[in-house]
């Protein structure tokens, strides 16, 4: 079984801080990570390499240093990784594209894993994207996989509804945080991934014609939280009794 | 053209009334789409609210399949050439969304929570970084596509008068792979906390799923009945079903009082309760980022603070 993953390089959101005087979110300076849920896709497709052999290629689009967190990738189980170095103006509309573009020419495969969304932005689009423009079935959001020698069948959430589907190969998967529990690399593990190739794929050697953005994200503004922050923290009963007479007085007690 | 799809019917009026402002601000019509079998009333239920003209697409699929549906829109776009086509942003719509604007090579903003026109361009925006902040996105080519979640905008009134056409026409599916074997209604309950006014949240503050019987009592005596969570009581824990999960994930809520009971206030958290109304928190460390999103807190053990907090609510609402 022939299994592409594509991973994202994300700023840790949990790490992100919010400037005092912009409210503006400060992205510089940040520690980057594999975004969760792909990590989550990296385990979907080693448990199905372990029942069916095959090979795991990563896929990234993403600066350089990029690199560094695909190894943690192929630490944890991935055969070999891609890198798609990309420093122009992108949108999911270009990133999509150049995963289609790597994926075509890697040729062989049966499956394609991404996650839901990324932790970042948590658009969601590249996996149906993906899915499109390989012309090939989209199971979205599963929370199991039970991939068959000839299919794959998969339970989804879909909000208000549980949904089973069913395919064929080749297939795009995106999976939930649900899914799994990625696996920690071991010290060997983290040794060894240092032999694993990682190749560097130009983007004008993926697509013919340059990629120009359909998107651009023209601001990004912080999100004021204006809150009174009245924290009683004495006597208990007193610091209730505060409490519900505020309630009283903000109208949210009853009817 | 504006164009409009959910297969949500309630979603589908509340898009088609922001279709129908920008309709108007652009000049052009607005088209709803319904695809499925041929439904008269619901038809005429979107001219009521807005469309100009509802076109249906006749098939006999029983259950969506994106691959499916973004072949049917193909058609019907190629015909109706739209600029702007607003889809709801349930999981159907956030699938089917990406799908078609990869065949068109169209832009796509999902979960838009404001879409406007500014120097003659399609603006949107969208909650970005769990929450922290919004990004303000412009379309630099056509067709845009946009998918809107409930409850952003309101549905017009019902306007009887309103007249559009009706267009039925029957559409030949491609046959795909992909199969749908089963659909399963998750287990609902009565719970509702998208439109709930009164919310009670636990977390992980609580140690048992037996306790939880506690807010249930709070959120008793405050006639809200309504119990929240979230991620880990509701996603890891299983303690509550994913109806009751409040997140960026799960639901968005915006009740006129929130009270979270034992959570730590996780940005993920806060992006799915920031919009209410009054927001306490109750929690036993002093340091805990949920007080940061609160407009009152009570720091304390929830075990002693939950049971005295529901008597004094039941005493002062007599």
């Amino acid at each position: 079984m022939n299994i592409v993953v594509c991973a994202k390089q994300v700023v840790d959101v949990s790490e992100m801080k919010v400037d005092s005087s912009t409210k503006k979110p400060i992205l510089q300076g940040i520690p980057q990570k594999i975004s969760d849920i792909d990590k989550n896709a990296i385990e979907e497709a080693i448990k199905i390499k372990e029942k069916h052999d095959g090979k795991i290629t990563v896929v990234t689009v993403g600066p350089n240093d990029a690199k560094e967190r695909i190894k943690e990738l192929l630490a944890m189980g991935a055969d070999e990784g891609v890198l798609i170095p990309y420093s122009e103006k992108y949108d999911y509309h270009v990133v999509s594209s150049l995963l289609a573009g790597a994926i075509k020419k890697i040729g062989e495969y049966d499956i394609v894993l991404c996650g839901e969304a990324s932790i970042d932005l948590f658009s969601g689009q590249i996996g149906p994207r993906l899915a499109g423009l390989l012309n090939i079935p989209q199971i979205t959001y599963a929370q199991s996989v039970n991939a068959e020698g000839v299919k794959v069948v998969a339970e989804r959430n879909m909000g208000d509804k549980m949904v089973t589907t069913e395919s064929s190969y080749p297939v795009l998967i995106t999976v939930t945080k649900e899914i799994n529990e990625p696996r920690l690399p071991s010290l060997m593990q983290i040794l060894g991934a240092a032999n694993k190739p990682i190749n560097e794929w130009s983007a004008n050697s993926l697509v013919q014609d340059k990629l120009e953005p359909v998107i651009e994200i023209v601001e990004l503004k912080g999100v004021p939280m204006e809150r009174k922050n009245i924290v009683y923290q004495d006597d208990l009963d007193e610091s209730i009794e505060k409490l519900v007479d505020s309630l009283a007085k903000e109208g949210v007690l009853g009817g | 053209m504006v164009l409009v799809f959910s297969d949500d019917d309630k979603l589908c009026l509340e898009i088609l009334s922001k279709g129908n402002e920008l309709a108007k601000e652009l000049s052009k019509k607005l088209t709803a789409v319904i695809i499925g079998k041929s439904d008269d009333a619901l038809a005429r239920k979107y001219i009521a609210h807005g469309a100009d003209t509802v076109v249906v697409a006749e098939t006999d699929l029983d259950s969506f399949k994106a691959e499916e549906y973004t072949g049917i829109l193909e058609n019907i776009l190629k015909e109706t050439k739209p600029e702007i086509i607003l889809i709801g942003s349930n999981k159907n719509g956030k699938e089917l969304a990406p799908r078609l604007a990869s065949k068109l090579g169209a832009g796509c903003v999902t979960d838009c929570t404001n879409l406007y026109v500014k120097n003659k361009k399609l603006t949107a925006e969208r909650i970005v970084y769990s929450g922290n902040a919004v990004a303000i996105e412009q379309f630099t080519s056509r067709p845009n596509i946009v998918t809107i979640p409930r409850k952003v905008f309101e549905p017009l009134p019902k306007n009887e008068k309103h007249s559009g056409n009706i267009v039925k026409k029957k559409v030949e599916v491609k046959k795909t792979a992909s199969k749908v074997l089963k659909v399963q209604e998750m287990q609902t309950g009565d719970v509702n906390v998208e439109d709930a006014e009164i919310i009670v949240s636990c977390g992980r503050g609580f140690k048992n799923k037996d306790d939880i019987k506690l807010i249930n009592e709070l959120a008793e005596v405050l006639k809200g009945r309504t119990v929240g969570c979230s991620r880990p009581i509701a996603a890891d824990l299983k303690w509550l079903s994913e109806d009751h999960w409040i997140g960026l994930s799960g639901h968005k809520v915006k009740p006129r009082l929130y009270i979270a009971v034992g959570i730590s206030g996780q940005i993920q958290h806060i992006a799915g309760m920031r919009d209410s109304g009054i927001i306490v928190a109750i929690n036993k460390d002093p340091e805990a980022l949920i007080f940061k999103s609160a407009d009152y807190g009570i720091v304390g053990d929830l075990y002693q603070v939950v049971p005295k907090l529901t008597n004094a609510v039941k005493e002062k609402m007599g």
